[in-house]
Order: structure tokens, then sequence, then C-alpha cells
């Protein structure tokens, strides 16, 4: 009888095996999709859900971008094909540990519809591969790092775009600004490492030596370190006319408040880039960045016409204070393109309940064109570059975090 | 005579077994830590050779580098002096001390705060850093006080590792609690308008901040020695780290030694957090962890338990810390050195943790019996 009982089960389980290899891919009527399908209940919100770094000595740029994606939530009237769109979201805390942990989270839920986020290209790294593996797509307003959108970034990305722009640009034009207007002819760099610092402080470096002039170091630091004098003490024995930084918040501010104390540096500019582009970064740093430049996206009115004059007033009504950061207006894109795109691919079936199907949504994401947003022009490449990207140099005036005020204070002074 | 097995095999007194040659004594693991001390000296020297042969960093840099060294260096060893005094006492190592490190600074930043906007701190930079100081010192040692009180005490007697997991966890809930309290970014502390600018003092270039903590580290050290040494209450601190049982039988009240330990460790922690403060102007609820971590291998650097060993292992790791890299990495050709030197610093507790593991000046062990 063993032998019998012992047969029995293993032709269960062979059946069992042979059985779940059959089931379809996922449909509900009316949508079939080889990845998933969402389906939305009539009355029941359809969760869109961010995952920022939004506690933290980064947290401007986290808040900064969630309220881009409220106030274009607003716009949109709250609701989306009928059901109210909420909004969930978790912290990534700007750095890979924080990337996986959020976009784990978010893709065990499997109400999520889409995601926005994030904003470190370092959380991108391992998150976005996590979402997409539970079928989740994710436009990231704020990640420029080059590697996230080149061609060898491997399948797992496939569900990856980003509204930002690629840092291969902010590179280009911060080294143009530094060697045309500056003259500058030898050149410092300090990264972090992490993918978003060190790429664009490679792309920096490389155009630099394009337009002929000499980079003398190129130093990396912890994001969490605070003693800077060594590393600059070292920067310094090279003599070098300026030091770009393309580093975040905390790590920046001590950059910069050490420089001036460092021997040899008291003439030398400083230049960092958007991931400090916020009047958090002032209380950081105080007065010794008065006359620092940075590279970050252009958002002076010229560059982005009248209807981001509307949304400043709408951000001063709503939160009573001017953005955090330089990434707003892409946080406002991505959560336009993300309901133009559930728009055209989600079915009602006769009883009011809405189907979305992963693999359409992604496609039809990949194949934004020609949206009018925010930032300008939105078209995706097959890569997910979607952006329209002005990028712009700008010097600070005034230390006070209560004058922050992109285009005035800091001045922008280029292009 | 001899204790003979059943099977009778074992050799009885008379034989002797014949003595391993030392090729057979050698086992693998002992290979593998040699291989490791020859490892790291060659990068060391040859690494050192490279920099200085290169010749590209003159005298002035190597003094500035140094000068960075003592002056973080002296912010370690204020805290290591914690770690040191309560491992020396209680025979545990208090992990939460990092974080009665921060929460000095923390609190201290709204008195800081409030004198800069009253103007007083322009003023009366002297009083006004003293009383930043002062707040901040009685912070900390209220909240190692607690701490003792509440995670420590209960468990005097439990075995070696049950404190400290309680030690972790206290961790976990100050820093926890000090980002419900305080919000999680950073603040920014004032600047002290007397403190902008350098010294020179024998041609060599001093931040006036970083003279302001050296010279105050020092003399809080030596107090803290003098303390130990010569009063009343730190020879019963000594006795109680010598033997905790027979001190208590000669009258020493021994718990109010260990609220004594643990609230001097702590006003040293507060002084550190001011100064560093006063040095990085950046403080948030998660400052306390790398120093404290940082703090507790100085201490097993220069020995636990003994408190010269923790001025001196402060001192040596913030020095390493500064001319480490350039010195040893830069050599060798190694691309933004300043990216390792948090490995250069472990590697050093590892170091000495396998090869020395009383550390440079050796535990305090207790004295011969009679």
């Amino acid at each position: 009888m063993k032998r019998m009982e012992v047969a029995l089960a293993l032709a269960v389980a062979l059946a069992v095996a042979v059985g779940t290899s059959f089931v379809p891919a996922a449909s509900a009527q009316p949508v079939t999709d080889p990845i998933g399908v969402v389906k939305v209940a009539k009355g029941q919100p359809l969760t869109i859900a961010y995952w920022f770094v939004v506690a933290g000595p980064d947290a401007s740029l986290g808040v900064d971008t969630r309220r881009g994606i409220e106030i274009a939530i607003d716009d949109k009237g709250g609701k989306l094909l009928g059901h109210p769109i909420r909004l969930i979201g978790e912290d990534s805390g700007c750095n890979a540990e924080g990337g996986q942990t959020a976009a784990t989270k978010l893709a065990a839920n499997k109400a999520i519809v889409a995601a926005i986020g994030s904003n470190c290209s370092s959380e991108a790294v391992p998150g976005a591969p996590i979402l997409w593996k539970a079928g989740m797509v994710t436009v990231s307003p704020s990640n420029t790092a080059p590697k996230l959108t080149a061609p060898d970034r491997g399948p797992d990305f496939d569900g990856y775009l980003r509204t930002a722009h690629n840092d291969k640009i902010q590179g280009r034009v911060a080294a143009e600004f530094a060697r045309k207007v500056l003259k500058v002819s030898k050149a410092a760099t300090i990264h972090d490492g992490s993918p978003y610092a060190e790429g664009l402080a490679g792309v920096f470096v490389e155009t630099l030596k394009k337009l002929g002039a000499t980079v003398t170091s190129q130093e990396a630091i912890a994001p969490t370190d605070t003693d800077m004098r060594p590393v600059l003490t070292k920067i310094a024995a090279g003599k070098p006319d300026l030091i770009y930084y393309p580093i975040f918040i905390a790590a920046g501010g001590h950059v910069t408040r050490q420089a001036k104390e460092v021997a040899g540096l008291a003439k030398v500019k400083l230049m960092g880039a958007d991931g400090m582009f916020s009047p958090d970064f002032l209380k950081a740093a105080g007065d010794p960045a008065v006359g620092m430049y940075h590279s970050s996206p252009d958002l002076t009115p010229e560059a982005l016409g009248p209807k981001y004059k509307e949304f400043q007033e709408k951000h001063q009504k709503k939160y009573g204070e001017k953005p955090l950061s330089a990434f707003h207006p892409h946080a406002y894109d991505a959560a336009l393109m993300i309901f133009a795109a559930i728009e055209k691919v989600a079915k009602k079936d006769a009883a009011g309940d809405t189907y979305v199907g992963r693999k359409a949504l992604r496609d039809a994401l990949y194949a934004t064109k020609n949206l009018k947003g925010l930032t300008g022009t939105l078209t995706c490449d097959r890569y997910g570059d979607c952006a329209d990207p002005k990028i712009a140099v700008y010097q600070l005036e005034s230390a006070d975090p209560a004058k922050w005020e992109p285009g005035k204070n800091p001045r922008k002074i280029y292009p | 005579m001899s204790r003979g097995d059943p099977l009778g095999s074992s050799p009885s007194h008379l034989e002797r077994p014949a003595r391993r040659s030392w090729v057979e004594k050698l086992e693998f693991v002992s290979l593998f830590l040699w291989a490791f001390r020859v490892a790291v000296i060659l990068v060391v020297i040859v690494g050192t050779y490279g920099t200085v042969s290169a010749g590209q960093y003159p005298g002035p840099v190597w003094a500035d580098l140094v000068v960075f060294g003592l002056a973080q260096g002296s912010v370690y060893a204020l805290i290591a002096l914690g770690y040191t005094m309560v491992y020396g006492v209680l025979g545990m190592i208090n992990f939460a001390h990092g974080e009665v490190f921060m929460s000095g600074a923390y609190t201290a930043y709204f008195v800081a705060d409030a004198l800069a906007r009253s103007g007083s701190l322009d003023r009366h930079p002297l009083w006004s850093l003293l009383v930043v100081a002062v707040v901040s010192m009685a912070t900390s040692t209220a909240v190692a006080v607690l701490l003792e009180r509440v995670a420590y005490r209960p468990l005097r007697h439990a075995p070696r590792l049950v404190p400290l997991i309680a030690a972790i966890g206290a961790s976990f809930f100050l820093q926890y609690a000090f980002r419900g309290l305080y919000g999680s970014g950073f603040k920014a502390y004032p600047e002290v308008a007397v403190l902008k600018g350098e010294w020179v003092l024998a041609g060599i270039r001093i931040l006036r901040t970083q003279a302001v903590v050296l010279v105050a580290s020092v003399l809080m050290m030596l107090g803290l020695y003098v303390f130990v040494m010569r009063s009343k209450v730190g020879t019963a601190m000594r006795a109680v780290s010598e033997d905790r049982e027979v001190a208590a039988l000669m009258g020493v009240d021994v718990n109010r030694v260990v609220v004594v330990t643990f609230a001097v460790g702590a006003a040293m922690a507060g002084a550190a957090g001011v100064l560093y403060a006063l040095v990085f102007k950046q403080v948030h609820f998660f400052m306390g962890f790398v120093p404290g971590i940082k703090a507790f291998t100085a201490a097993v650097l220069g020995g636990i338990g003994n408190i010269p060993g923790a001025m001196l292992g402060g001192l040596f790791l913030g020095i390493v810390e500064s001319v480490g890299p350039i010195l040893f990495l830069d050599g060798l050709g190694i691309v933004a050195p300043y990216q390792l030197k948090d490995v250069i610093a472990f590697t050093m507790l590892v170091m000495v943790l396998i090869f020395r593991p009383s550390g440079i000046l050796g535990e305090r062990l207790t004295v011969k019996k009679a």
C-alpha cells in the first residue's frame, strides 16, 4: 500500500505542476494582458504610488516632487475615469537600500496601477527592476543618471521611464559653461559614489577634456562623510580653478563650508548640480555658498512659459511656500503622462469596473509623443528618456533660505 | 597510573609523543593571518614610498592633514572615553553612547539658535558657548543616566550578551525618538563670528574652530584623568572596575559609582557634541551613529577599559583617517583614495583585534592576585 500512496502523491504533484503551467496569462474580462491586469472596482479609488526621499537631509527633493504630483491630481479634478485618484507612497532614503525597500513594499501591493519615482538614481538601480518584476511601470521625475536609459541597461528596466533630463546633457552644459564662460583651464571633481554623481562628474570631465581643459583630480567621498578637509587639501595640491561637486545636500553643504577654509582654495570657484538645488542647501552651506554656481533644470518663466506661472500660484496657495527643489514640474509631467496612458488603455466593463493591462500601460507610456507638459513637449524614446531638457547654470546671490527663488536667487546666468 | 581508556591505546606517562616540527604545527588559519599581516604592511610601505617619492604634496599639506586629523581625533577621543569607562566599570559596551552624543548636540542647537537670533552669540561668544555646552552636557547626562536606570541596571546580572542587545535597542530607540521629536531633516548651527578664520602658530595653519576643539578636548581629558586618579569618586570607579564584588565589600556604593561613570562619560560626549557641531554645523538625528562606531573603534584600538588608551586611540584614528588615504593609497595609484578612508580605519581595527586584542596600551587587567 505504501507504494501506491507514493505513486498517488507523485501523480497529484505532476498534475498540479503541469496544470499550473497551463493557467492563461492573466485575463479578466474585458482585458487580456501577458503580464497582469489591475481591476479597479466601480467607485473604488485608482491607486498611484510614489517612492521618493521624503525624510532625511534630502527630503526637500521628495516633498517637492510629491507636491508636483498632488497639484497634477488637483488639476485633473482628483478623478480619473470616474475613479478618485489615491496617492500613496514610501520613503526611499536616497540610497540603494532604501530604494530596494520602498520598491519591494510597493511591488507587494497589487492594487497599484503605476508608480512615480524614484528621486535618486541610486534608488532606481535596484528598485526599478523589482517593480517591473511585479509588472509595475515607474516614471521618474528626477533620476538623471545616464545608465538608467542606456541601450545596455537590460530588460529589467523595461518598465522604467523618466521625465527628467539625462545627465549627458547636464554634464555637457556645465562643462561648456566652465570652459567658455568662466574660462577654466584646470578643474577638479568630487563625487559620492552614487550612480548620479559618478555619472554626472564623468560626463563633465569628458566634455571638459574635449574642450581643452585639464582635470587635476577626480575625488570621491562617502555621502555620510562630514570632514571634507583632507580631500579638499589633496585637491588644492593640484591648484584647480574650479571644483565641480555634483552631490547631495548634506555632503555638498560640508564641501562648500570647508572649501574656503582649506589653504590654496581661497580663490577657487565652486560649482554644484541639481542634487543640491534647494533652500535646504543654503541652510547646510551658509554664507560660503554665496557666489557659487549650480547646473540645474531651467525653471525660469521665460523657459517654461505661462503654464508654469499658474503652477507656481497654485503651489503657493496650496502649500504656502515656494517650491523646495528643481523637479516639481517634471513630477507634474510624469503624472500627466501616466494619466494619459491609463486613459488610453483602460477598459470598462458593463458593471462599471475599470481594467488596466500592465503591459499595455507600459507600451502606451513608451509611445508617448508630443505630450505638452510643464517642462516642454515630451516624447519618449525606446529607452525611456522622455524629457524635453532645458539646463541652465545659476549663480547664488544670497544665502538666506527665505530668499530662494530660482531665476533670481540663484540667478540664471547661462545660457 | 595512567588513565588508560578501555581500548588501551593511550600512551602511558612513560612514553612522550615525538615533538612535532614547526612545519607540522602550522595551521591554515595562522598561515592566513601571517599573509594578511604581510599584505597590509606591504600596502603601507609601498604606498608610503610611492607617495613620498612622487613628492606631489609639500610639507604644509602634511601639516594641515595632521592638524585636521588631530581635531577630528579629539572629538572621537572624547566620545571614546565614555565607551571605555563604562566598559571598565560594567564590562559592557554601551552602544547607545553615540546617541547620547547626538542628543546633547541636537538639544543644544535650540539654545544656540536662540542665542544667535538674540545676538548674544556675537556679543559674548565665550559665555554663549559655555551656556550651549552646559545645556548639551546636561541633556547628554540626563539621557545616559536614564538609560542606565531603565535599560542597563535591571540587566546587571544577566549574561554578557543581554545588555549588549539592550544597548543596541536603546540606540535605535533614541535615534527615532529624536527623529519623532525634531523631524528627520537636519538643523544648521549658527556661525560664531569670532571663530571664523584661522591662526598661524609656528608656521602651521590652524582654523580657529579646530583650535577651540583641540584645546577644549585636551583640557577635558586632563580634567578627567585627574578626577579618575586623584578624587575619591575616581578611586571608587577604579576599584569597581578592578573587582566589583570586592569593592562592594570595601564599602563602595557600586550603584552610585556606575551612575557617576555614565554621567561623566555622557558629559564628555555632550561636550564633544558641541565641538562637533561647531566644526561641522549640521546636526540631525542620525549623526551619532558613525562617530559612535568610530569612537568605539578608537576605544578598542587604544585598549578598552583604559582611559589614556581611549584618548590615544581617538587621536591615532583621527590622524590615520586624515593622512592615511593620501599616504598609503595614493602611492599605489588608487583613484579617489578618500572614498576608502573608512576601509583604512576599520582594517586597522580588524588588525588590532586579531594581533593585539588588548589594544595599544593594553586592557587594564586585574593586578596579580596575591
